[in-house]
This record gives structure tokens, C-alpha cells and sequence, in this order.
């Protein structure tokens, strides 16, 4: 993985509580074994008629949005299965962080697995931002990992959390694989100390 | 501040499995079953290749082939796969799990089936173990006093290769249902109530523990159907106390321990149970004795009501983002605010999946069907968790009920729970289904999903509408 550096992007805004890796990815395109070209069915359900053509209404086929590299949604992000297809498809569209008042356990650390920040705020600067992308939709967010902040042309800040040990292996472009191998010594003795 | 010295139960088990605790990092901890199916893992054997890895411990990895595997199969005995990606999927586990050394429980094998139905069955899970697999389902495994939870692929990929995850502790949160339910009142119906009552998110970061009269009450499967649905209200996993019923289960089991290291077993999991002075970090009672079956009426597995109570009306919501997210399930489910979900037709009815796939599930079932007729243009679909499953359902004659009230008896497998295989439902059709989700599209883009109990699925198929299942039980 390419270390997380700062970042200024356009959003997008899907702003639904309670997304679900349903909606993210369906189930009928896991029957792959890779994770080839899984952007294009991103969304699929509410970005695409039944025909295949592109839903006008749907914030991923509006042109305001285009090249947005950050998702604007609303509360539980991610809830529902385990697929990490559902980060691989919104890494595979080009997005690279996910602004949610809150995330589903197993998406969000399947996010910073993948290089997708889930950036979560709070309720108050969540409403201010999406009022600010509905008066601009062009409008660029400046997202700082290093400093667990994403701040507005305005100079407009806001905070996020983050788990300080995923934080480290964003910004280091490392992954938890890594991490574990050097535990070797200590799995192996765990191992011989149950017999 | 904590200030008493007893542990739960998911405290006894994590403290048990920590190989190492580092500052700054999460823990490290051991996993001693790891459960496999064709659509996580692939990428994670392609993972471990590139970086030259094998798996540490295959002897702790078990897979099974369950979500893209056919039901049926063609007069000469053969599985119709109706699509070929599902075949190669099937294909690429095969080649991983000879190249790797993992026994794999194949599409045809004797011990085939839903992941979640074959661990147990086989004696595979035991109280105190750690259990993960691909799958968010994983929790069903907590009915036996495991920690066992869904995990990504990359977490996967992690556990084939040095059999630890990383993991920050979670919170616990025990959930006490007292009383006892009424006939026809189900352990699907008492998740289904604890679901609608936190919402979605409502236990996110948190291990469940369930207990109270009502849960020592149910039967091993109906534990697990409890456990299974944990991941639906957020949670990280669920688990119930090992206890005599639990001993009982797996007594005999292939790959439960033989005579006297089974007793010695016993004696280690009479332990695992929440001490009387243990403390969670949240807790909750729920009447169990008030319930009634229950259905969802939206789109996700929250928004459900009592059968005998209306869908909910937005007009009466004041919060804007649950009155948009009610008003948008309202119009996918093709549903009237504030009207009864009671005598709502029904197109298709499937009896399955990871949640009410087992011989209790399908018994409860036949005692519906039994004598009854499938509503006229209904689709019914019955599909057992496993083979062992399918084996005794036809040893004690519930094949025939079904097939003579005019449903369909399928081979085993995850089916249109998730509709990965072929079974599933159409675009607008309304599905009373045992399954887990009723997200938009979960069983057939389009469809619409009645998540309910087996009783009040059979319910719905044999009047072709939303039913009581308590006015059929009680002839």
C-alpha cells in the first residue's frame, strides 16, 4: 500500500443511514475470485436502471460530483456482511475516504485495510458539511490523517478519531500481515504453552 | 472504574486466546477454528502466494462450499449450476484447499452444508473456543460459549497465515430476556425483538451475551438462531453460556472429544459462564413473555413490528433522518404507512439459511405445512443447512410433508438467502423468508423481504398472506 498522505478532494453525497454492503456491492457480483474492475458495480442497485443505463437521480451519475474522491453518507455506514468487496469496490471507483456519522465494525476495519479512511464526525459538523455541499457541490475537503482533521476552503476544521495503530500502518503504507509475522516467537510459544 | 472481580463469559474466553498485548497496538489473538467458503477466501490464497506463504495451521482451517452451491439438481443425479463463475468459484476453494492441505467439506460430500450449520453439527465448535470465518454469520458459533465473529479477507488472508488476528477488546453487553414466550413464539422472534428495539448499530463495538430463563429455555438451534442474527443488531458476536444442553449436543458428535476427554472437557467448560459478580458495560431486560411472532416491515433487519401491530407511519416521526429512511422503506416495500402487515400477500416463502436451516427449524415448519396445501401461484422453497440435516428431516418422513403440500425440498445450502446460486426472488415480488436480511435486493434484485420465524413463514405459505402462525398452531 501507498503510504496515506494528505489529500484535497471534491465529494459525493450518499447521505442514507444504515448503508449496507448490500447496497454497496450485491451479492450477485462476489462470484469473483479477484478484485477486478468491482468499481463499476459499485452502488449497482440505485446507480443503474434495470437496462444497465445510469440513473440521472443517483449522486454517482451526477455530473456536480464528478471526480469526487470522498463519500459523504450518514449514520452505521457499512452494516451488514463481512465482504471486503464493499472497500474494494469504492477503492476500485477512485474514492479514498468515507465521511459517516458512524461505521459498521467489520467495514470500517476492512476500510483501513484497503487504504479507505472511514472518517467519522460528529452529528453537528457532519449537518455543516452537508449543507455546504449542497450549496457547492464542487467544494473541496483538505483530509489530514497525521492530524485527524478535514478542513473546508474556509478554514472550516473538524476532527476525527482513529485507532492510533491503523493510523500508523496508513501512514507508513504498511499492512497488520506484516505486524503479526514478526509476532512469530510469540504464537509459537503460545502454541508449546497449551501443548 | 470497575469494582468487582468477576469475569464475563467473553472476558474468560479473550483472556484465554491473548498471545501478545503490546502498547500502542491491538491485541494479538490465537484463533482455534477457522472456517472457510468460496466467496471470502479466494483473494486471501491469492494474498498468501504472492507473498510466498503457507497456512500455518491447517488442521484448525475447515471449509465448506455453501453460497454459490446449487439446490438442485437434474434427473440423472447431477447439480445445476446456472451459472458457470459459481462453478469456478467452487473450483478455485477445491484447488486452495488440496494446495494447502485444508480438508474441505465439497458440494456433494456427506458432511456438506451452510458453514454455520455444519461447524456445530460436526462437533467442530466447542464452549471457550475462538472461531472466525469470512462470513458476518459467524456469531451463530456464540451459542456454544465461543467468541466467534465475521471477519474481512484480509483478516482471512492473516489467519491462514499465522492463525492470530489483531483485535482492539470490545465492550459487552448483556441482554436478559426473562419470562418465557408463548406458544408459537420462537427464538427468531426474540432476536427479531431485540433487533428492533436497539436498531442496526445498536450494539456496534460490543459483545453480546444473552441470558436469562428465556434463552436457557431454547434448545441448542435455538441458540443459534439467536447468536446468528448478533451481527444484525451491529454487534461483534453473541454468545450464550455453555451449560447441560450444551454438553448434551455435542456429546457423540464426530469431532467432539471421545470418552474420558470429553469428560475432562465438560469440567473445563462448566466454567465458562458469566460469574454472578461479572460486570458489562451496558445491559438490557427484555419481557420475553410479551412477545408475539414477529416481521420486519422494511429494509433492514431493525425495522420490524409484532404481527398483530401496523408498519410504522413517518408522519409521526419528529426525527428527519428516521421519517426519510421510513418513507424510503415504506416505497421500496411497496408498503401503506400505518396499516397492519396482517393478510399482506406473499409470492414466495423460503425456509432456510444459516438462521432456520436445522432439523428444529424445518420440524416446526412441517407442523404448518402438515395437512395444508401451498396457496395457490406461492412459491415455496424449503432448503436444509446440511446434508446430515436433509438426512434426518427425510428419515422422519418432513421431505414428504413438504413435497405433498406442494413446496419445493432442495439440496442444502445458503440458497436465496443471499441469492448467489440462482434461487431467488423477482422485482417486486414480497418474500416471507427465516432468513437474516432483508436489505433492498438481498434475495433477487428488487424483491422485497419479510424476515419471520419458520412457523410464521409455513404460515404465510399455506394461506398465501401475512399470518399468525398461533391460529394454525392451535387446531
Amino acid at each position: 500500500m501507498e503510504p496515506f498522505r494528505p489529500f484535497s478532494a471534491r465529494l459525493v453525497p450518499v447521505v442514507v443511514d444504515d448503508v449496507d454492503t448490500d447496497q454497496i456491492i450485491p451479492a450477485r457480483f462476489l462470484k469473483v475470485t479477484d478484485k477486478v474492475g468491482l468499481g463499476q458495480k459499485l452502488f449497482s442497485d440505485w446507480r443503474y436502471e434495470a437496462d444497465g443505463s445510469p440513473k440521472p437521480s443517483f449522486p454517482l451519475n451526477d455530473s456536480r460530483y464528478a471526480g469526487a474522491q470522498i463519500l459523504l453518507s450518514g449514520h452505521n455506514f457499512g452494516c451488514g456482511s463481512s465482504r471486503e468487496h464493499a472497500p474494494w469496490s469504492l477503492v476500485d471507483y477512485g474514492l479514498r475516504a468515507v465521511i459517516a456519522t458512524s461505521f459498521a465494525d467489520i467495514f470500517k476495519g476492512n476500510a483501513l485495510k484497503n487504504g479507505l479512511l472511514p472518517i467519522e464526525l460528529e452529528p453537528a459538523h457532519h449537518a455543516a458539511l452537508r449543507a455546504r455541499l449542497e450549496a457547492d457541490p464542487s467544494v473541496e475537503v483538505k483530509v489530514d490523517l497525521d492530524a485527524q482533521t478535514i478542513t473546508l476552503p474556509d478554514g472550516t476544521t473538524s476532527s476525527f478519531p482513529v485507532d492510533p495503530f491503523a493510523k500508523r500502518m496508513l501512514l507508513e503504507g504498511v499492512d497488520e500481515l506484516g505486524y503479526l509475522l514478526a509476532r512469530e516467537p510469540a504464537i509459537a510459544a503460545f502454541e508449546a504453552s497449551r501443548g | 472504574m470497575r469494582l468487582s472481580q468477576g469475569k464475563t463469559l467473553f472476558e474468560k474466553v479473550w483472556e484465554t486466546h491473548l498471545v501478545a498485548e503490546e502498547p500502542g497496538a491491538p491485541a494479538v489473538v490465537y484463533i482455534d477454528l477457522h472456517l472457510v467458503h468460496e466467496v471470502t477466501s479466494p483473494q486471501a490464497f491469492t494474498g498468501l502466494a504472492a507473498r510466498g506463504l503457507k497456512v500455518r495451521r491447517p488442521e484448525r482451517t475447515k471449509a465448506t462450499m455453501d453460497h454459490s452451491t446449487p439446490t438442485r439438481k437434474s434427473s440423472d443425479g447431477r447439480f445445476v449450476f446456472v451459472d458457470e463463475q459459481n462453478r469456478a468459484q467452487l473450483e478455485v476453494l477445491r484447488a486452495n484447499c488440496e494446495a494447502h492441505g485444508i480438508e474441505l467439506f465439497a458440494l456433494g460430500d456427506a458432511r456438506n452444508g451452510i458453514v454455520h450449520v455444519v461447524g456445530p453439527e460436526l462437533g467442530l465448535t466447542h464452549p471457550g473456543m475462538t472461531i472466525v470465518c469470512g462470513d458476518s454469520h459467524t456469531s451463530t458459533h456464540g451459542a456454544f460459549g465461543a467468541l466467534a465473529f465475521g471477519i474481512g479477507t484480509s483478516q482471512v488472508e492473516h489467519v491462514l497465515a499465522t492463525q492470530c488476528l489483531l483485535h482492539a477488546r470490545p465492550k459487552t453487553f448483556r441482554v436478559t430476556f426473562e419470562g418465557a414466550p408463548g406458544p408459537g413464539v420462537s427464538a427468531k422472534d426474540l432476536i427479531l425483538a431485540l433487533i428492533a428495539r436497539i436498531g442496526v448499530g445498536g450494539a456496534t463495538g460490543h459483545v453480546l451475551e444473552y441470558a436469562g430463563p428465556a434463552i436457557e429455555a431454547l434448545d441448542m438451534e435455538g441458540r443459534m438462531t439467536v447468536c446468528n442474527m448478533s451481527i444484525e443488531a451491529g454487534a461483534k458476536a453473541g454468545m450464550i453460556a455453555a451449560d447441560d444442553k450444551t454438553f448434551a449436543y455435542l456429546e457423540g458428535r464426530e469431532r467432539a472429544p471421545k470418552g474420558a476427554d470429553f469428560a475432562a472437557a465438560v469440567d473445563r467448560w462448566r466454567g465458562l459462564v458469566s460469574d454472578a459478580d461479572a460486570s458489562f458495560d451496558r445491559e438490557l431486560t427484555i419481557d420475553a413473555a410479551s412477545l408475539v411472532p414477529r416481521l420486519t416491515w422494511g429494509t433492514n433487519p431493525g425495522m420490524g413490528v409484532g404481527i398483530d401491530e401496523p408498519v410504522p407511519d413517518p408522519a409521526t416521526l419528529s426525527d428527519v433522518q428516521a421519517k426519510e429512511a421510513t418513507q424510503k422503506a415504506l416505497a421500496y416495500m411497496g408498503l401503506e404507512a400505518g396499516k397492519p402487515l396482517l393478510g399482506r400477500e406473499v409470492d414466495v416463502v423460503f425456509i432456510g439459511s444459516c438462521t432456520n436451516s436445522r432439523i428444529s427449524d424445518l420440524r416446526a415448519a412441517a407442523q404448518i405445512f402438515e395437512g395444508r396445501k401451498v396457496a395457490s401461484g406461492l412459491r415455496a422453497l424449503v432448503v436444509p443447512g446440511s446434508h446430515e440435516v436433509k438426512k434426518q428431516a427425510e428419515a422422519e418422513g418432513l421431505d414428504r410433508v413438504f413435497v405433498e403440500a406442494g413446496a419445493e425440498w432442495r439440496e442444502p445450502g445458503c440458497s436465496m438467502c443471499i441469492a448467489m446460486n440462482g434461487d431467488e426472488i423477482g422485482p417486486g415480488q414480497v418474500a416471507v423468508s427465516t432468513s437474516n436480511r432483508n436489505f433492498e435486493g438481498r434475495q433477487g434484485k428488487g424483491g422485497r423481504t419479510l424476515l419471520a420465524s419458520p412457523y410464521t413463514a409455513a404460515a404465510a405459505a399455506v394461506t398465501g398472506k401475512v399470518t399468525d402462525p398461533r391460529t394454525l398452531l392451535s387446531r
